[in-house]
């Protein structure tokens, strides 16, 4: 094991790389040969592989995105769209190789399996290492594998859902991640079925110069309720990595999904993410996204109301720290009556670190009774720092619409009062810090909100003097 | 505070002092020992309150001449942290809202950053102590699981420092007109608190702008500041001058 690039950055603990050989690899570069080779790999139907193929000649027509993050020294040509680690998925840990198994050892994954959590699925670089569900749940008929396997198993399925809720020409990353998309959850929850503990995803990033392209699909059937948890994470490189998920949830009748991201992405990886649920009559969706690490972050988890009486809850959390920026919100699209939204994003930056909210509020015409509250708050930790707001609005229906914005620095008094009570600067800014944060990270399960708290203490003890 | 017995004294020696770029303190000098209360009056923008945030080493103000000592050493430089962890308090006329962060969490961060790394007290013990420590305030127990003076009361945010008072015993406190605004029973529990902490190693410096709170705390020495100078030191008969003939009056009778 490599302990090299560690050492040169104390603040990113998981910085370190193995020398894991990969099972097989497309070489660099993106062609439409890169789409075909992937899709024999995998041995797909024939309409995944045209799938593929017409997503590439979108990605290929639209011009990049000039209205979010700086993306211009993102290069495709230089990032290996395809690494595949082991031959397949094993639900043991034993049998995922050792080099690779230390790394998750290493960032607690099969102990927490043991500890809270209902299933697991470890990914790494393109495919999965790992995939594990309690035996319990499996014969509930809940489905929690990767997604090529999902495809295999349950081809029907797959096809009717797939592309759904994010179209293939949705957006220039939603195009590419069709594309090329590999591993990625398949999750199934059967009428009325409660899965009581989360479902965790792990993705890492092992390779230099690597695009991680997972596809998630979730369908949350009627009555039922998941909650589903992925953290990721990447060795530092001097070459910048490219992360480009999508994820499509269905949430159908009175069922309910949380989908909870903390997302730690070393420093060099651009991270442009679609996230997407449907929810139908009185179905409840809940976006948590934590975003501290990345080059880059562009992601506005979004919600479409599609049932009389849905509800959507997005929080988003964002720290940016030196060289970061942070393009994250939330869209919520009311289209059915009833239907209720709250949007609550906080977000940090410090050294010359930017966030920025955005967002979408959208009332189509029919949707009466709609309620919608919007809160928005950043903290300034330094001079340099920056952060903007670019809330849209699309009312077409006499809505009930609450909306608030503030940025802040942090305060002088505030820092004097703490230190005159005999806390140093650090412990002054820390305790600021999380009392800024709190409203959002008292709403995650305890080992997910110690776990967020001690990533940000971190980020800034690292970047103090 | 620490076991060691230190004769208790802050020094004052021609305190010069400036807030962007405008001079506000202009020699300033002041000697405060152990068992002594002091009260220090004057007209409103005479430098009461920058003199507090001075000596607190609040980063805005800046010292242009003079120093600042406790028990011996200088603290002139020091951050307002390492001044707290010596011994110097400050009751602040208008203290800080920290929302998110509770008051127990904080008291207890503040309590244990003035305590040797074995005599640090856990949740437990540390609520018990709190606990206690309110009851003899007469404060709400329910204030604990709100924000840091978030929504307080006037009252209740006076009544929070000197709760900050009474937990971490002070060598030297100020006290920056915690006596504004406040009711007749609040003006008696701020009272009570420092006259039940007016031990032999303890000195106070209240600051006010009326004689009102000096019917309930007895300073054995009384100064006038104005324009940045203290112009007029007395005994406690000085504060009854003022109260009868008004600032001026009091401060021409010393020429």
């Amino acid at each position: 094991m490599s302990r090299t690039d560690a050492r040169q950055s104390n603040d990113y603990q998981y910085g370190f790389h193995d020398d894991a050989q990969p099972f097989f690899q497309i070489p660099k570069g993106l062609t439409q040969k890169t789409v075909d080779e992937i899709s024999n790999q995998k041995n797909e139907p024939d309409w995944m592989h045209e799938y593929r193929r017409q997503a590439l000649e979108l990605f290929f027509k639209r011009p990049m995105p000039a209205w979010g993050a700086d993306l211009s020294a993102l290069d495709f040509q230089a990032i290996k769209y395809y690494v595949r680690p082991t031959e397949k998925a094993s639900r043991q840990w034993d049998k995922v190789p050792d080099e690779i198994k230390r790394t998750f050892d290493r960032l607690g994954i099969p102990e927490a399996e043991r500890k809270f959590l209902s299933g697991v699925g470890a990914q790494y670089d393109s495919e999965s290492v790992y995939h594990n569900l309690r035996d319990q749940l499996s014969a509930q008929g809940v489905i929690f594998m990767d997604m090529g396997a999902g495809l295999a198993r349950y081809p029907d399925l797959v096809k009717e859902y797939f592309g759904t809720v994010v179209p293939a020409a949705d957006n220039k990353f939603a195009s590419l991640n069709s594309a090329v998309w590999s591993g990625g959850s398949f999750v199934y929850v059967p009428k009325n079925t409660k899965v009581e503990l989360p479902l965790q995803a792990y993705f890492r990033i092992n390779t230099e110069a690597m695009g991680q392209f997972e596809r998630t699909l979730i369908i949350a059937d009627e009555g039922s309720s998941v909650h589903y948890v992925e953290g990721c994470t990447a060795p530092i490189y001097s070459a910048a990595s490219l992360h480009s998920a999508v994820v499509e949830i269905i949430v159908k009748r009175g069922a309910r999904v949380r989908y909870t991201t903390i997302q730690n992405w070393s420093k060099n990886v651009y991270n442009l993410v679609t996230k997407r649920a449907f929810a139908y009559e009185d179905a409840v969706m809940e976006w948590v996204d934590g975003n501290i690490g990345s080059a880059r972050t562009m992601k506005y988890p979004s919600v479409f109301l599609k049932g009389r009486g849905a509800r959507a809850e997005i929080l988003s959390l964002a720290f940016a720290g030196q060289d970061q920026h942070q393009d994250t919100g939330g869209k919520a699209i009311h289209l059915a009556p009833d239907t209720t939204s709250i949007i609550t994003a906080k977000s940090i930056c410090q050294g010359n670190g930017r966030t920025s909210y955005r967002g979408m509020l959208k009332v189509r015409s029919g949707a009466t009774g709609v309620r919608s509250k919007i809160k928005c708050d950043a903290l300034l930790l330094d001079p340099e720092s920056r952060s903007d707001t670019y809330p849209k609005m699309d009312i077409a229906e006499s809505a009930q619409i609450e909306h608030e914005a503030t940025v802040s620095r942090i305060g002088e008094e505030q820092l004097f009062y703490l230190m005159s009570r005999g806390l140093t600067e650090a412990e002054a800014s820390a305790m600021i810090v999380n009392g800024f944060l709190e409203p959002i990270v008292k709403q995650l399960p305890m080992e997910y909100a110690v776990e967020l708290n001690r990533l940000i203490q971190l980020n800034m003890e690292g970047s103090v003097g | 505070m620490a076991e060691v017995k230190i004769m208790t004294e802050l020094r004052i020696d021609n305190l010069h002092a400036s807030v962007q770029g405008k001079d506000i303190l202009h020699g300033v000098d002041l000697f405060i020992k152990g068992g002594e209360t002091h009260a220090l009056m004057g007209p409103n923008g005479s430098g009461k309150s920058t003199l507090a945030a001075v000596l607190l080493g609040h980063p805005s103000y800046v010292v242009t001449k003079g120093k600042i000592s406790l028990n011996g050493q200088d603290i002139t430089q020091l951050p307002p942290d390492e001044r707290s962890r010596r011994g110097l308090f400050l009751a602040f006329q208008n203290p800080s809202e920290i929302s998110g962060i509770s008051l127990s969490n904080m008291l207890r961060t503040a309590f244990n950053a003035h305590q040797l790394a074995d005599q640090r007290l856990g949740v437990l013990p540390f609520q018990h102590l709190l606990k206690a420590t309110m009851a003899e305030l007469h404060l709400e127990p329910k204030l604990l699981e709100r924000g840091m003076n978030e929504g307080f009361s006037g009252g209740e945010k006076k009544k929070v420092e000197m709760l900050q008072l009474a937990l971490l015993k002070p060598a030297i406190a100020v006290l920056d007109e915690t006596d504004s605004g406040l009711d007749i029973d609040a003006l008696k529990i701020v009272a009570e608190v420092v006259n039940k902490l007016a031990e032999p190693e303890r000195g106070f410096l209240i600051i006010t702008h009326y004689q009102r709170i000096l019917q309930f705390v007895k300073p054995q020495f009384v100064h006038i500041l104005t324009e940045g100078k203290i112009v007029r030191s007395g005994g406690s008969e000085l504060a009854n001058d003022i109260e009868t003939q008004g600032y001026d009056q009091a401060i021409s009778n010393s020429a």
